[in-house]
């Protein structure tokens, strides 16, 4: 047994409202710069819908992940050693910028020094990549809510899968939010997939990482994952990706995506597994095991004889503590209401997904039947086949009795909750048909439904004796040759010595505050509105006036 | 002159070769990437790419058997003169042909697809002359002097013995004086190539990345790793001081 521990997140579906807030603020910490303008760490997809690149899940086509070769062994998909070195000059399955989308931007300068006309000035789209216009057909969440979807969702991977009976019925339709990040696999085939060795899991803490330096941009990271969350930065030509936000995690606070969740869905924490038997349960035969195998990879870090290996391996005591009062074991293990995300892609994942009830309750709710009575919810979840089918092809392979026994648990808590709330006895019948007891039941309902943020939250610091090299504590600017340089080397684009990355930020939010426009440098007439004092007009708000004897605009100007 | 072309400039191109990546990988590691631009268009690349590489690894492996090994040695293992010849000559057409071919396309891509011209940096456009002048001056001079007259030049009794002479540190600049133009101009190309390649993003071809067929699937790698921050001490943003280094066990320190 060789214990190690992965630092891990759970979403629950049913509070996820679609806000995008997190993608939002992913990308103002992560991905604001040129280079990584269609990159998104984190992105909202609507199901069922194309998702973000287009058609990702469909892996027939893009080669993602790991397949199980006739002996047992597992082998990227897209082909072994041989075959990567033999295609590099080329990668032959990668998705190309039209497969996330082409980034744009708009002419905000014409709003700004169009001069006086007839018509209201238009700022036109124009290409991020080529700088001429173009037309906005597709973004990383163009199917929001469905929006197009007659046109496009007969082409999602998962329902093609599900077969024809779905398409007569999608009428009857449903549809939920599903929140990607890195899945920071406990087996990652990007990792696998990368010539260079620039890939690698981190030893501590599990999370899955681009070293800068050693990245060489042969590209074949982007095609291993399968779920297409390793991105190309075409402006440095290195792979990038999501980071877990490894430099707030190092001292105990959540990701940013985490930390600005407005529906309080994510929970992050440790969860202590076995690294000799990850091979063995990646390579399971038939893909409706690999669930119960990625469990059983899983160690109950309240095991004495877990805790003294855990020990042995050097994992630190309040590491230990934190695995233990691990909301991701609860929900993975204890309550067992959270699936792993396309566990038949055998990388295991580590971003697991609590499925939403909310479909079968909104069905329930609207033929005029009481949403949380157990009785007409049990019938409901068993009846509904095509949300069920759906939520199996994302989260089990297929096999819709693991769904259907989470969603039973939903419902029951619903249920069980209600009569708890109006003050009536609760029936532990309710709680016994899905196989718990009313106190772990509300317990759930604690974690599930009260979330508070230390309950959702359990991040160990991470255990640098040293602590100056944590990168928020440390992040004083007096690195050598630090704030004032910047910009483009002599060797291209961000080219020189490693920079720390808090002193990257630094220069990358200050010339974008400065910046006019996203594709030049920015111009000298750069309105600055942060330090105008409220005193006259700052200068060149206004696009010169042809009248230039004017002085009546000029009176209270100081400048 | 001579001696200016055939002795200084050949010893200065490998200085700068040498000392240029040194310094590039030392300043620059961030920087040493094949800057693909596949992200943008793949129709081209997937046909221009693989004939441009293939084409050249077999125009390298012609060269190093043209220049390093002495038609002395393959005479010896009874190699006649005219079928090493014949050989040489119709191996190294197909492949300069196919390396031509997939430069052309490259090049053509290159200039039409407007996000890949965008992205091209000056010191690319410095980089696509000079290979291209190295290219098809070679693949001139293989077409002019070895396919198109009936017994070809034997560059075996003037070139590469002066090649080699190089390396002995013993310059024999004469043997170059009667070498017709083509490859004069070849040579001359080609080591003004080597001059600017650690500059360029040719220093990819370094990184080869050989050490991918010996190595397990998954890498797992410490927080702590040296590598993670040679410049900065750790994963922080600190260069530990002097002085200011954690406390380790005396044997493992370096």
């Amino acid at each position: 047994m060789k214990v190690m521990a992965q630092m891990s997140m759970v979403m629950n579906l049913d509070k996820c409202i679609g806000c995008h807030t997190c993608s939002v603020t992913c990308k103002q910490a992560w991905t604001n710069r040129s280079g990584t303008e269609y990159v998104w760490f984190n992105n909202v997809e609507t199901r069922p819908g194309l998702g973000y690149p287009r058609t990702y899940q469909d892996q027939e086509r893009w080669q993602g992940g790991w397949v199980r070769t006739k002996r047992g062994r597992l082998k990227p998909r897209a082909g072994g050693r041989l075959k990567k070195l033999a295609t590099i000059f080329a990668n032959p399955k990668m998705p190309s910028i039209q497969d996330y989308y082409e980034p744009w931007t708009y002419e905000y300068d014409m709003l700004l020094s169009s001069p006086q006309s007839a018509h209201t000035p238009v700022a036109r789209p124009t290409s991020l990549l080529t700088g001429k216009p173009m037309n906005i057909e597709w973004s990383a969440n163009w199917d929001d809510n469905l929006a197009g979807s007659t046109a496009t969702m007969q082409d999602d991977p998962v329902l093609k899968h599900m077969g024809d009976h779905v398409a007569e019925e999608l009428e009857q339709t449903f549809m939920f939010y599903l929140p990607r990040i890195c899945e920071h696999c406990l087996n990652p085939s990007c990792v696998a997939s990368c010539p260079s060795g620039a890939m690698y899991k981190r030893a501590e803490d599990g999370i899955v990482l681009v070293d800068q330096d050693a990245c060489r941009g042969w590209r074949m990271c982007v095609t291993g994952c399968p779920y297409k969350k390793v991105y190309f930065n075409h402006k440095t030509g290195k792979a990038e990706k999501c980071t877990l936000c490894y430099p707030r995690i190092e001292v105990g606070l959540p990701t940013v995506c985490s930390e600005t969740c407005v529906g309080r869905l994510r929970y992050l924490g440790l969860v202590l597994y076995d690294a000799d038997k990850v091979g063995e349960a990646a390579a399971v035969e038939h893909e409706h095991d690999l669930l119960a195998a990625q469990r059983s990879v899983f160690l109950d870090p309240d095991d004495p004889e877990v805790v003294a290996a855990a020990r042995r391996e050097g994992i630190p005591e309040d590491w230990i503590e934190a695995a233990q009062a691990s909301p991701i074991w609860k929900l993975i293990s204890d309550y067992e209401v959270a699936l792993p995300l396309h566990p038949e892609y055998r990388t295991l994942p580590m971003v697991w997904y609590i499925p939403p009830l909310s479909p079968v309750v909104d069905v329930v709710a609207s033929s005029g039947n009481d949403g949380e009575d157990p009785r007409t919810l049990f019938a409901a979840i068993s009846r509904l086949r095509i949300p069920l089918e759906y939520l199996a092809g994302l989260f089990t392979a297929g096999d819709t009795r693991p769904v259907e026994r989470v969603l039973r648990r939903l419902a029951a808590m619903r249920s069980y909750m209600r009569d708890v709330n109006l003050g009536n006895t609760p029936d532990e019948e309710t709680a016994s048909a899905v196989g718990m007891t009313g106190p772990q039941v509300e317990e759930m309902y604690r974690l599930l439904a009260i979330a508070k943020y230390q309950d959702r939250y359990v991040i160990p610091s991470a255990h640098a004796e040293q602590a100056r090299d944590l990168e928020e504590i440390a992040c004083s600017l007096d690195y050598e040759g630090g704030p004032g340089m910047g910009g483009a080397g002599p060797l291209g684009e961000s080219s020189g010595p490693p920079v720390p990355v808090a002193v990257e930020n630094f220069h990358a939010l200050s010339s974008r505050q400065t910046a006019d426009s996203p594709n030049g440098p920015s111009t000298p007439g750069r309105v600055n509105l942060l330090n105008w004092d409220g005193n006259g007009r700052p200068a060149g708000l206004f696009p010169p006036s042809g009248n230039t004897g004017s002085t009546v605009a000029r009176d209270g100007d100081a400048s | 002159m001579d001696v200016m072309l055939w002795v200084v400039l050949p010893y200065v191109t490998f200085a700068v070769l040498v000392v240029g990546s040194v310094w590039r990988y030392r300043y620059d590691k961030f920087g040493w990437t094949t800057r693909s631009s596949q992200l943008y268009e793949s129709r081209l690349l997937r046909l221009g790419s693989p004939l441009f590489h293939l084409g050249l690894l077999v125009v390298i492996l012609g060269h190093v058997a043209g220049l390093a090994i002495p038609e002395t040695w393959t005479a010896a293992v009874g190699i006649p003169e005219g079928v090493y010849h014949l050989v040489a000559a119709l191996a190294g057409a197909a492949a300069s042909a196919v390396l031509v071919l997939g430069l052309l396309i490259l090049i053509y891509r290159r200039r039409v697809t407007s996000a890949v011209f965008l992205a091209t940096t000056v010191m690319d456009k410095v980089m696509y002359a000079m290979l291209g002048l190295s290219v098809l001056s070679g693949a001139w001079a293989t077409a002019t002097t070895q396919l198109l007259t009936a017994h070809g030049y034997d560059y075996r009794q003037t070139i590469s013995p002066w090649f080699r002479s190089l390396w002995y540190l013993q310059p024999q600049p004469e043997l170059m004086v009667g070498v017709p133009v083509a490859f004069q101009v070849h040579v001359v190309a080609a080591f003004l190539l080597f001059a600017l390649w650690p500059f360029t993003r040719l220093v990819h071809a370094f990184s080869a990345p050989v050490g991918y067929l010996f190595r397990p699937y998954v890498v797992y790698r410490s927080r702590d790793d040296a590598r993670s921050g040679a410049a900065s001490g750790g994963s922080g943003s600190h260069r530990p001081r002097p002085g200011w280094e954690p406390s380790t066990d005396p044997r493992k320190r370096s």
